[in-house]
């Protein structure tokens, strides 16, 4: 039925008027209210609305000259502010927020024509890999309902793996969108910084943080970041610069394509990429070479560096962020303080997670007086080597290939008690973040009955060249459109 | 890098986080593996290397100053703990 189909394919019903938005909203709310329980992929679903949008649509359709997704349903991740709607991210601190106003993404994707079905589940404050540290509980994944979809977009990845929306937004910090995506087995893709506003978007690591779309297919990506990227004057770091229409390049052959294949990532290190992932990505690698596609052995010398600068930027920005929850103006506040100091400090101790109070001591650790220059100051260095890498790798090469994840989704609960152990399942994604750099992952296999993710990365704002590459390869293959048993 | 359970109690008031003293322990262990992580970083030289501020050479964009935003006060009262003729109620600062 419906939840087979791709964007591209309920948007041409649509227009087609082979299908109502209502019908297909319906059709949706229909399927996440017999399946979620399995998954816990919303927290909040936003039926009324949702039908209310659905029917607004309908009547623009009607009318004609309606824009190309008017009608799809789509999720967000409950990071994104949505007027009028509970936007918790996933933390009791946010439990009792309503936001009085829409972030950029929505306000964009609304403008386009989408409608909200409601809020997907997430690690708390986008801080982890496997959706655990949610107040609202762990999200499943489709695939094994023990394992974890990844994170910090879990919940947006496994609502589109088991096709309980045709698709979802995200963002992506240090993995968040690309991890998840993997461990379901969905496309994803995280802009060039600065490509999509943060506007409304609520705050980890700003120098870091991009939303992006995940999708059935690249080319659905494509239509979505359409809608989403673009210039955004509330936005102090969003980029003055012209979107190109991301369908356009879809197509293009790949003949000369030249690939780049850090050779870090492929060695045979420790807590490295096992065995069957490799043998999955280096079929995927020789398709792209019978496509017409060179492969060239790439370095990036700093890249092992990633994970520890990554924890100091990212937890430091996140201390800066976080110190507006103060349990005054919003959000949560303890019971009976005794003075002002006691408001703050009980408010945000007892409302915040585990993994974020931890953040956010290392981040006041290593901004603390006497500290700054050993790691923040340090951290900002190593990026700079880092982001040089990438661009005398570009010098040689049009797109890097590597895996999204050293290893297929893991257990519920293998890694919660270890928090370094997490954080190293995000070792190939990180540095794309800190370079600013666009990246996406498409599924290219399965091991065990798992998803396995490939990562193609592109220099700055070469997100069309991306889709593209992927794009191809989705024509050639039907990973991407295999579903899960249980949520065929 | 090893953190005491002393620095977590430091750290935690400078981050007006209140931690359960049964939880010192185990942020103190966590905290100083992630430090630990961390100084891998001084494997690499950095002197004379320019800390990134940004990924791409811009200029910080400024606008002019003219008010943009609507009066929403009330909007933004309504979803706050606590508040009494227009002002945000905390516990008495002063005697």
């Amino acid at each position: 039925m419906y939840h087979t189909k791709s964007v591209t394919e309920l948007s041409a019903m649509l227009q087609a008027g082979e299908v109502s938005s209502v019908e297909l909203t319906r059709y949706f709310l229909d399927r996440i209210k017999n399946s979620d329980e399995k998954l816990n992929s919303f927290i909040t679903v936003c039926e009324e609305q949702a039908l209310a949008q659905a029917k607004e649509c309908d009547e623009r359709l009607k009318a004609g000259n309606a824009p190309a997704l008017t009608g799809v349903p789509v999720a967000h991740k409950d990071i994104f502010c949505t007027d009028g709607v509970k936007t918790s991210c996933a933390s009791k601190m946010l439990d009792n927020f309503i936001s009085p106003y829409d972030a950029t993404v929505v306000t964009n994707m609304r403008a386009a024509g989408v409608v909200m079905l409601g809020k997907t589940n997430m690690d708390e404050f986008a801080m982890g890999s496997s959706n655990e540290t949610s107040y609202y509980g762990a999200v499943k994944n489709p695939w094994n309902l023990k394992a974890v979809p990844g994170g910090s977009s879990g919940g947006s990845a496994a609502a589109v793996a088991a096709r309980l929306a045709p698709a979802a937004t995200g963002t992506d910090t240090g993995g968040s969108i690309r991890q998840p995506a993997a461990f379901c087995g969905i496309t994803g893709i995280k802009p060039t910084y600065g490509r999509v506003s943060r506007f409304g978007m609520i705050a980890f690591a700003s120098s870091l943080d991009q939303a992006g779309p995940m999708g059935q297919s690249a080319s659905d990506c494509a239509l979505l970041l359409n809608a989403m990227a673009g210039f955004d004057e509330k936005d102090s770091t969003s980029i003055e610069k012209a979107v190109p229409d991301y369908s356009a390049d879809l197509d293009k052959p790949l003949d000369g394509l030249r690939i780049g294949l850090p050779k870090e990532y492929f060695a045979h290190a420790e807590g490295g990429m096992n065995a069957e992932v490799e043998a999955i990505i280096k079929t995927a690698l020789d398709q792209y070479k019978a496509m017409g596609a060179e492969l060239v052995e790439i370095e990036l010398p700093n890249s092992a560096l990633s994970v520890p600068v990554y924890y100091v930027v990212a937890p430091a920005e996140c201390s800066t962020n976080l110190s507006r929850f103060d349990g005054v103006r919003y959000g949560y506040r303890c019971e009976d303080p005794k003075d002002l100091n006691d408001l703050y400090t009980r408010s945000r101790g007892e409302a915040f997670g585990e993994e974020v109070q931890r953040r956010i001591m290392v981040g006041t650790y290593a901004l603390s007086s006497g500290y700054y220059d050993a790691y923040y100051l340090k951290a900002q260095q190593l990026r700079q080597l880092i982001s040089d890498d990438f661009k005398n790798a570009y010098e040689k090469v049009d797109v890097i290939m590597a895996p999204a994840t050293p290893e297929t989704a893991f257990n519920i609960g293998e890694k919660s008690d270890d928090p370094i152990s997490m954080y190293l399942s995000d070792i190939y994604t990180i540095a794309v973040n800190l370079a600013g750099i666009p990246a996406m992952s498409i599924p290219v296999g399965f091991s065990d009955g798992m998803p396995v993710g490939m990562q193609i990365i592109g220099n700055h704002f070469e997100e069309a060249r991306l889709l593209n590459v992927a794009h191809k390869y989705q024509q050639q293959t039907d990973w991407h459109t295999t579903l899960p048993e249980e949520f065929k | 890098m090893s953190i005491e359970v002393d620095e977590v109690k430091k750290i935690a008031k400078l981050a007006c986080l209140n931690v359960d003293d049964a939880d010192i322990q185990s942020y103190a262990t966590n905290l100083s593996n992630i430090l630990d992580l961390v100084a891998q970083m001084d494997a690499v030289d950095t002197t004379g290397v320019t800390p990134m501020s940004h990924p791409f050479d811009v200029v910080q964009r400024l606008r002019e100053d003219v008010v943009t935003d609507l009066d929403r006060r009330e909007d933004f009262q309504a979803i706050a703990p606590a508040v009494e003729d227009g002002l945000y109620l905390v516990p008495k600062v002063l005697e």
